[in-house]
């Protein structure tokens, strides 16, 4: 009962916060005078990594089970969203960092790394990207971004991280 | 018992004595080699000789080394005479740190005179209780050079049972020193000597998701310690090359993961293959002319040969699965390496040409980084259920073995005598990692003291 009414709280604030963005432009003065709209460079540049991470979210990444590299729907999803944004922007090239998560060999890890990373690259490949638009580097367990031996932070390791260059 | 073992050695003891060259003599000449076997009858051979702790709880006095003259040099600040008593205390570390034998110290020990040397004071040792007496000396030569001499001693005997000596230059000093423990390892234990050897490593720095990652190099006692990269470039998975000239390691010089030939002497460095593709994993055959390296070409890895002096390389895997690593049998005629074309990381041996390629892990979990003992009769790898251990079995696959039994133990490698595996452990969490080793009996666990975190490590053979 006090989870629902606390729930119900939160979802009324969200609403009325999300209520108050869209209305806030609404509610602004219309801009002073310069032409040269700097609302526009204050986003980032399309086509940059930046621009890239603004439109795809946690989308530049997926996610891989123990010892697997096969693509599941989730992936699949983000790699549909990547490949929209690098067929948009044609003159950028990627470059598909695949992980591991600590529990694994070294040498193994190299090449677990590298087969994720090209699981990933053959993905977007299949979607049109061009193959020679897109590199894949192994890191193998040598860089996590999660930090604990548990099976959380070795979920988060086990991961293709696109990143692109103009 | 004892005088039985004592017995034994006095046997073999005199035809070993010409083994090593003795370069110069110390004091009187050398009256005192090998007095004629008059080994005691205890009786015979009835009792049983499976107590093979036996050599191991031997007394052994190391006094400090003498000098025909307390001459200055290079190698100590303290000239001939105390660069003897370091001597000392290096071989009776290398022993101790070991589990090797109970050796005493010079630092407790009364210092022979240079006369002693090969005139043993026996009633000294007998009456401290030591089964054996090391004695030695270092003399300087005019133009800096040093000759370590070393005899081994029965005291209840009192006879020599093996000698040898070194010239050296004063910056080699240690090595005086480690083949003298050698010496004195081999002729009690009947084993081969590994004091006199060289370990690669990475040296680690920083926190878990940004370790500096570095190339070092240390003897086996840890001295001489020091780094080969700067750390800007993660350095990954070294080996000495068999004549210790260069090591063969993985960089991300430039961005990308290749394999390089570091040449010591000369401080360069070559890629050993020019590919678009990842290399790694790479390993040294026994006679140091090839190299093999895993390779990855649209995200499959398998396993290459090529010379360490460039040129085409040759596939020996070639299955869709993850092939990589291997390490040859001492006589060059086969690899073992891991794959995972079973669905999950095994071991297998081959061919040396890629030939008969066939799993001999079969025990349940993950096996995996198998390298061949330098003896041949065993391969250690990291068997990985839950816990990574560090384990041994046959090459034919039978007689598995554990020897830890940690949260993560990774990568054995041999010592020289292949009597000893080192490896590195992965502490839980704080992702630290540390360089330990212990005997093939499971005993002697122990952690190598370096500067920093140390991981991959890789021994190198017996220096000639």
């Amino acid at each position: 009962m006090n989870r629902s009414l606390a729930t119900a709280a939160l979802v009324a604030a969200a609403l009325s916060m999300s209520a108050c963005q869209s209305k806030a432009p609404e509610t602004l003065p219309p801009q002073p005078a310069s032409p040269t709209a700097p609302a526009q460079s204050a986003g980032p540049e399309p086509g940059s990594y930046a621009h890239f991470k603004s439109v795809l979210g946690e989308r530049d990444v997926i996610y891989f089970d123990t010892d697997r590299f096969n693509i599941d729907s989730q992936d699949a999803a983000a790699l549909q969203a990547q490949a929209q944004w690098l067929l948009q922007y044609a003159g950028t090239r990627a470059t598909i960092e695949g992980h591991c998560d600590e529990r694994g060999t070294r040498d193994y890890n190299l090449a677990l790394g590298e087969r994720r990373a090209n699981s990933a690259k053959n993905y977007l490949v299949s979607l049109g990207v061009p193959a020679e638009r897109i590199s894949t580097i192994s890191y193998g367990k040598e860089r996590p971004v999660a930090l604990g031996s548990n099976e959380g932070s070795w979920a988060r390791n086990r991961r293709a991280v696109t990143i692109t260059v103009n | 018992m004892k005088k039985l073992i004592f017995a034994l050695f006095m046997a073999s003891a005199a035809p070993l004595v010409a083994q090593t060259e003795v370069a110069g003599t110390a004091g009187g000449g050398d009256a005192a080699a090998s007095s004629p076997a008059t080994a005691e009858d205890d009786g015979g051979l009835t009792g049983s000789v499976s107590d093979e702790k036996a050599w191991q709880d031997l007394g052994i006095a190391i006094p400090g080394f003498s000098t025909d003259a307390d001459r200055g040099t290079a190698a100590s600040a303290g000239g001939t005479a105390a660069l003897g008593k370091e001597v000392a205390r290096v071989i009776t570390a290398d022993l101790r740190n070991n589990g090797l034998f109970l050796p005493v110290g010079p630092d407790a020990l009364p210092q022979p005179t240079y006369p002693d040397i090969t005139a043993p004071a026996w009633q000294t040792w007998a009456g401290r209780n030591a089964d054996m007496l090391v004695q030695g000396y270092v003399n300087a030569a005019p133009n800096g050079t040093l000759t370590i001499g070393c005899y081994l001693y029965d005291v209840q005997l009192q006879s020599e049972l093996v000698r040898g000596g070194w010239t050296l230059q004063p910056a080699d000093w240690r090595r005086g020193a480690h083949k003298c423990a050698d010496l004195v390892y081999s002729r009690l234990s009947g084993e081969s000597p590994f004091f006199d050897s060289k370990i690669a490593y990475i040296a680690e720095t920083g926190p878990k998701d940004n370790r500096t990652k570095q190339l070092a190099i240390m003897d086996s006692d840890g001295a001489n310690h020091r780094f080969i990269t700067t750390g800007q470039a993660t350095a990954l998975t070294p080996r000495y090359s068999p004549d210790y000239q260069s090591i063969v390691y993985l960089s991300y010089l430039n961005g990308n993961p290749r394999i390089y030939i570091y040449d010591i002497a000369a401080a360069t460095q070559k890629l050993v293959t020019q590919s678009e593709n990842p290399t790694f994993a790479p390993r040294w055959s026994p006679d140091g002319k090839s190299i093999l390296y895993s390779m990855a070409v649209n995200g499959n890895t398998d396993i290459y040969r090529v010379s360490a002096n460039g040129g085409p390389s040759t596939r020996l895997t070639d299955t869709p699965g993850i092939d990589v690593g291997g390490s040859y049998s001492p006589d060059g005629t086969k690899i073992v390496f891991e794959s995972d074309r079973s669905g999950s990381q095994q071991v297998y041996v081959m061919n040396a040409d890629g030939t008969n390629q066939r799993r001999i892990s079969f025990f349940g979990g993950r096996a995996a980084t198998p390298e061949w003992s330098p003896r041949g009769d065993q391969i250690a790898f990291t068997h990985m259920v839950g816990n990574f251990r560090i384990a041994t079995m046959n090459p034919d696959g039978r007689g598995l073995t554990y020897l830890t039994n940690s949260w993560q133990d990774e990568a054995p490698t041999w010592a020289p005598n292949g009597r000893i595996v080192q490896f590195f452990r992965t502490e839980r969490n704080s992702g630290k990692t540390s360089l330990w080793q212990l005997d093939l009996t499971g005993r002697n666990l122990r952690r190598l003291r370096t500067p920093v975190d140390a991981s991959d490590p890789a021994w190198g053979p017996v220096l000639p």
